[in-house]
């Protein structure tokens, strides 16, 4: 299994009392699956986002990570793991503004250390993947949303990860370009990636195989679908 | 990430706000351009110092007698005298007498100039050459005989055309004769050590209206006996006076050093107070890199999201601070260059823009970059990334 959550918990103390974000929860996944991430708004969705990319880590459970705890780890340990196994792709995008397309799509590959040449072959495969291979001198605000946000689906294959972690990737967009975004998430699933979108809306959530519910932190709901064409 | 990509990317945001860089950078460009403005400019005073006292000569010895009559108490003779008996230490002596403000008049040429009064040996004692006809002499000297030997400039603003030898001029209206001409010694300017006329001790009384003769030169046989015939002159005044204070024995190898003493001291003051400005400086690029951490918190949160470490991200603020700072040090060492040339030539110093300096000012301005980007750049590398990214 690439990812397995074990009774996973992340509580807040506010004061005297606890916000429980994530109560408890358990699933696993395997690797090529689609799985939608559901909820109403703070139903704890982000937070297993958080726990899933590596970003935090969980007050209580276990996470697995292709066999690996990653349940307690040191700050630089966990940044590895990100630049290694997850691919992020944001609401807002999160391109950096002074950097042109290409070095954007770079930056992981920079951290990973990885040579010159081979970065370069990178970079230009991921862009074509997302059907931006002339846009690579341009700067970010020079793109559409939608065409940023292919930017950032670039920026999250570059690195060849284990897990693509796209979370409201369509929140920004229309809902024509937010499609041509989710059919890019399923062509890059049926290609053998691995992608995990969290959504608060069902429509959306319909390009996924698999969707888990969440509420009040917890798992209400975890049901395989057919995941029809956005 | 590679050190040259981050130094890459610190340019990149350097020059991405020009303004803002440059005001940056501003405190350290006064700091490094103030250092090295000012310790060219002490150089260069230095050297022109000890350019002008070792063309004196090293040997020579100044004695000065203060006091109501310094001369009935000591004698020129006296002091002569003296001088033969310890030749082992002394190779000559001779009486100062110096007359400032003489107007030379010849025909309608003429000057303002300083006119020097000693005995047939003060060239010699002076390190003077003398280039055309010849020194007065012992029996001039002791007749009172109104001679003269002048500077080179003098000579050549006096007898811009004709020979000066055996010529008549005038000083302070009073007549005396050219026997001979100096060598140029130092440039052969005015005010400089060629404007100037020589004329026998004895002679010398209607210019300066005060009879007295109250400093002396000595040569001392050699360098390593300056400081015996220093101590050989002491004893002999000691012997004439009650109070040490009467008198006053020194040398121009003392002088130079008291006088390069004290423009160490000058340099360390002034190198302090510019020192003062660049942690003003240092303070300033702290205080913008703490903005540009906080503006860049979300840039940040990417980062970290994306793979960086720690390190990388101190190493990213670290090498914007110390280029920010190393390109001011850049700019202050150019402005301090041009302007220690600039200031050198309008006071007529040879300002010497020294390379350690420069070197100097280049390594403290980095390490300034450094040391005061080190407290945003760890702040920035301990953000935590989920913060980072929700920052707006
Ligand atoms: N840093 C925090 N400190 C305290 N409480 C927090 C923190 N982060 C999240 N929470 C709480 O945890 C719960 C789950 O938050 P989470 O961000 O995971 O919700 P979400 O499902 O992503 O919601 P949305 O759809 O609005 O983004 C919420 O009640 C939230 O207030
Ligand atoms: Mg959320």
């Amino acid at each position: 299994m690439l990812i397995v959550f074990d009774n996973v918990s992340k509580i807040y103390k506010i004061g005297d009392g606890e916000v429980r974000a994530a109560d408890g929860i358990s699933f696993s996944a395997a690797r090529g699956e689609f799985i939608a991430i559901i909820g109403q708004s703070g139903s704890g969705k982000s937070t297993c986002m958080n726990i899933i990319g590596a970003l935090d880590t969980p007050t209580s459970g276990k996470y697995y990570l292709d066999g690996q705890d990653v349940s307690a780890l040191s700050d630089d340990k966990l940044a590895a793991i990100r630049n290694r196994t997850i691919g992020f792709v944001f609401q807002q995008y999160n391109l950096i503004a002074k950097l042109n397309v290409a070095e954007n799509v770079e930056l992981p590959l920079l951290y990973s250390g990885m040579a010159r040449a081979e970065r370069q072959e990178r970079v230009g495969a991921a862009l074509a993947k997302v059907g931006l291979s002339d846009r690579g001198r341009h700067m970010p605000n020079q793109l559409s949303g939608g065409q940023q946000q292919r930017v950032s689906i670039a920026r999250a294959l570059v690195v060849n990860p284990s897990i693509i972690l796209a979370d409201e990737p369509t929140g920004a967009l229309d809902s024509q370009t937010g499609k041509e975004v989710l059919s890019l998430l399923r062509q890059l699933n049926s290609e053998g990636n691995t992608i995990i979108l969290i959504t608060h809306d069902t429509e959306i959530a319909a390009a996924a195989q698999r969707h888990i519910r969440l509420q009040d932190g917890r798992v209400i709901a975890d049901e395989q679908r057919g995941g029809t064409a956005a | 990430m590679k050190l040259w990509q981050a130094f890459r990317l610190a340019l990149k945001s350097i020059l991405g706000s020009k303004m803002r860089s440059f005001l940056t950078m501003l405190g350290v460009i006064i700091g490094v351009a103030a250092v090295i403005v000012l310790v060219s400019l002490v150089n260069g005073f230095s050297s022109d110092m000890s350019s002008s006292f070792e063309s004196m000569g090293t040997n020579l010895i100044q004695v000065s007698v203060f006091g109501r009559g310094g001369n009935t108490v000591v004698r020129p003779a006296a002091l002569m005298d003296f001088g033969e008996e310890r030749r082992d230490v002394l190779a000559g002596v001779s009486p100062s007498v110096t007359v400032n403000g003489v107007t030379a008049k010849v025909g309608n040429n003429n000057l303002t100039t300083t006119v020097y009064g000693g005995s047939e040996s003060f060239h010699h004692i002076r390190n003077f050459e003398v280039e055309r006809g010849g020194f007065f002499n012992y029996i001039q000297v002791e007749a009172r005989r109104k001679v003269c030997v002048l500077g080179s400039y003098t000579a050549a603003t006096l007898f811009p055309l004709e020979n000066p030898i055996g010529q008549d001029i005038r000083l302070n209206g009073n007549k005396y004769t050219v026997v001979g001409v100096l060598a140029a010694k130092d440039g052969g300017e005015e005010s400089s050590a060629d404007d100037m006329i020589v004329a026998p001790y004895t002679a010398v009384t209607p210019l300066s209206q005060q009879g007295g003769v109250s400093s002396y030169v000595f040569s001392a046989a050699d360098k390593d006996s300056v400081d015996a015939a220093m101590a050989a002159i002491e004893d002999f005044l000691a012997g004439y006076f009650a109070d040490s204070d009467s008198y006053r024995v020194f040398n121009q190898a003392n002088l130079l050093e008291n006088i390069n003493e004290l423009t160490g001291t000058l340099t360390l003051v002034l190198v302090g107070i510019a020192a003062i400005s660049l942690l003003v400086g240092g303070i300033g690029i702290m205080n913008i890199m703490l903005v540009s951490v906080t503006e860049r918190t979300k840039e940040i949160g990417v980062r970290k999201s994306l793979g960086a470490k720690r390190r990388d991200i101190r190493l990213q603020f670290l090498i914007e601070a110390a280029t920010v700072s190393a390109l001011g040090g850049l700019i202050g060492i150019a402005v301090g260059a041009g302007g220690s040339v600039l200031i050198g030539n309008m006071m007529e110093l040879s300002a010497v823009v020294s390379p350690n300096a420069v070197l100097i000012a280049f390594s403290v301005s980095v390490a300034i970059g450094v040391v005061f980007g080190y407290f945003p750049a760890a702040a920035a590398s301990k953000l935590n990334p989920i913060d980072a990214l929700r920052y707006e």
